[in-house]
Order: C-alpha cells, then structure tokens, then sequence
C-alpha cells in the first residue's frame, strides 16, 4: 500500500491525535512551562485512567460475548409496556456503533415497529453499562444512579412524545389520525401478531 | 441464543477500544494543555452560576461535540474540577451521547428526515430536563 492510500485510510480521529500532538510540539518550542506542565496533568489523568479502561475492556468483552443483535432484536415483537420495557432493555444492552443499528432499525420500521419505540432504542443507547466504573471514577455512585433513572424515564417520554409529533398513537390504541397513520399503527400490530405466532 | 466465541467477543472489544484510543487520547492531552493554559475564572466567566443559562451552554456544547461517551465522561469530569456546576456538567454528558449531530445526515437517509429531526430536538431539549430533574432530586437525597 502506498504511503497516500495509508493516510487515506486513516479515520479522522488520528488526524486530531496528530493535530494535538504538532500543537504540543509547538508548545514545547515556545513555552517549556506550560509544555511541561501539560505532560504532567496528562500523566496524572492516564494513571488515573488506565486501570478502569481494563475494567472497561473486560466489560465490553462480556457484553460482546452474551449480546447480539439477534439476541436484541428478538425481544423487539412484545406488545404494550412490555414491548417499551425490552426497547429500553434491549437500547442500554445494544452494542457497537450507532449508525450500524439504522438498516437495522429501519427494517424493523417497514415491519411495524413505531417512530417511537425506535427513538426509544436509540436514547438508550447511550446508556453503556461497561463504561460505567469510568463514571464513578469522576461522578459519584448516586449521581451515576439518579442520572440513569432519569435517562430511562426521559427515554419513554421521548418515544411517546415523538410518536404524536410524527402522528403515531402510543402503544398501539387506534389513532384518530390520517390514514396513513392508522396504516402505521396497524402495521405494529400485525407485526406483533406475526412474532406471537413465529415463536 | 446465539453467542459470539469469547475469542470474537474480546476482539470486537479490543478493536471498539483501539478505535476510540486517538480520540480518547487526543482528549486527554488537549484537556491537559487547556487545563494548564486557562485559568479557572474562564470556566466561571462562560458559566454564569445562572440554573438555566448554564445547562443550555451544557447541552450545546455536548450537541456540537462528537466521540466516544467515554471521552465525554473525561471531559465532564475535569469541567467538575475546574469549577464548572453540575448541573452544566450534567447537560454536556448528556447531549453528548444522546444528540448525534455528526450521524444526522446517515440517521435522516435511513430513518427519514421529519424522524431525525424531532429526535435530535427533542433530545437536545430532554438533556436539560434531565439535568435538571437529576440535579434536583440528588438535592434532596444527599
């Protein structure tokens, strides 16, 4: 591979690292202090980091290992507030990256699923279970808690919010809406119907 | 249910990590030269101790931000340290993970525009609610 291609098919994350390191190295000509003094504060941060971010490693390994989207997608039929009760389950326990779950999410669209329930999913999402033992680290125990109970909460008020914005009615009552809204509601229902009857 | 082998589980790990070190990496040594070159006043000048004002400077900065949340969870924490009130804080965090300005463009391809949209507004407007609610309610508890 030529040294073009190789630059090419570097992500712009380590453009930034590069970027970061250049403005270092011109600190380092112009102001020794501040240059080392930086250095310092970076060890400190990366002392205090590295031992979570093996946690961390272990943690996504696991949910690698026991998650897959099939997993996650089988859930996604129930009907009612169980179906609202696997989103939440099935957003906080979803991994990889968030553009790799919209073919996904989109399918489940044409099959039926709510605007909703799929902005629902994707709040969760950022909820991240194995990140957790680097919030403690900078936040507390209660703060992490509270937070992640408001989250969940705002999650459903977001889905149930963004189903009337787009015209769906919650959880599946018949809306008094336009046809194509009906068709939608129609079409979630059917698909539960159709996941009952697979399982 | 179908699992990965522990072997692809770890990779897929190791590989969501590697992916993420620049970026987290970049971070640190950026928090650590601001950290060093601005004093603290800057940080209570830009936040104003002002309960509303504070958590929308929060959310927009977390909205226009992008990266993995653990680098987010870096940032907030040395905002904390620096004076920055938690209830900012708290708007950044979660703006950061829950508003996707960078994947709009793919989100509104695949999901439809209206969609993307509404989600990414109402979440802006849900990450101050939540820092909110969640400041006040940690009040009464601790």
């Amino acid at each position: 591979m030529k040294f073009r291609d190789k630059l090419k098919s570097l992500s712009g994350s380590w453009y930034f690292l590069g970027t970061i390191i250049l403005i270092y190295i011109l600190v380092s000509i112009f102001n020794q202090e501040i240059y080392l003094k930086s250095l310092d504060f970076f060890s400190q941060i990366i002392y205090k980091v590295i031992p979570v971010f093996i946690l961390v490693f272990v943690l996504m390994s696991l949910t690698n290992y026991f998650i897959t989207p099939k997993f996650i997608m089988k859930h996604l039929g129930e009907k009612g507030i169980k179906k609202w009760f696997f989103i939440v389950v099935g957003g906080v326990l979803s991994t990889g990256p968030v553009y790799m779950w919209y073919p996904l999410l989109a399918d489940l669209k044409n099959k039926g699923l709510s605007y909703g329930l799929i902005a629902c999913f994707l709040y969760n999402r950022s909820i991240k279970i194995p990140f957790l033992p680097l919030m403690i680290l900078y936040f507390s125990w209660q703060y992490i808690g509270v937070l992640l109970l408001v989250m969940i909460f705002m999650s459903i008020v977001q889905g149930i919010s963004i189903n009337k914005l787009m015209g769906v009615a919650p959880l599946g009552v018949s809306p008094k809406g336009t046809r194509s809204q009906k068709q939608e509601v129609k079409n979630e229902n059917s698909y539960s119907i159709r996941r009952k009857n697979a399982r | 249910m179908q699992k990965n082998s522990i072997k692809e589980a770890t990779i897929k790990a190791g590989k969501g990590l590697w992916k993420a070190f620049p970026m987290i990496l970049g971070t640190i040594l950026l928090i650590s030269l601001i950290s060093v070159s601005i004093p603290k006043s800057f940080y209570t000048t830009v936040f104003s101790k002002n309960i509303f004002l504070d958590s929308v400077i929060g959310s927009l900065v977390g909205s226009i931000s992008a990266g993995s949340p653990l680098t987010s969870y870096i940032f907030g924490g040395e905002m904390l340290s620096q004076g920055v009130s938690l209830l900012a804080v708290t708007a950044f965090l979660v703006s950061w993970v829950t508003v996707g300005m960078i994947q709009l463009p793919a989100e509104s391809a695949i999901l439809g525009k209206k969609f993307a949209l509404l989600r990414n507004i109402t979440a802006f407007v849900l990450s101050l609610i939540v820092a909110i609610i969640t400041i006040l309610i940690l009040g009464v508890i601790i």
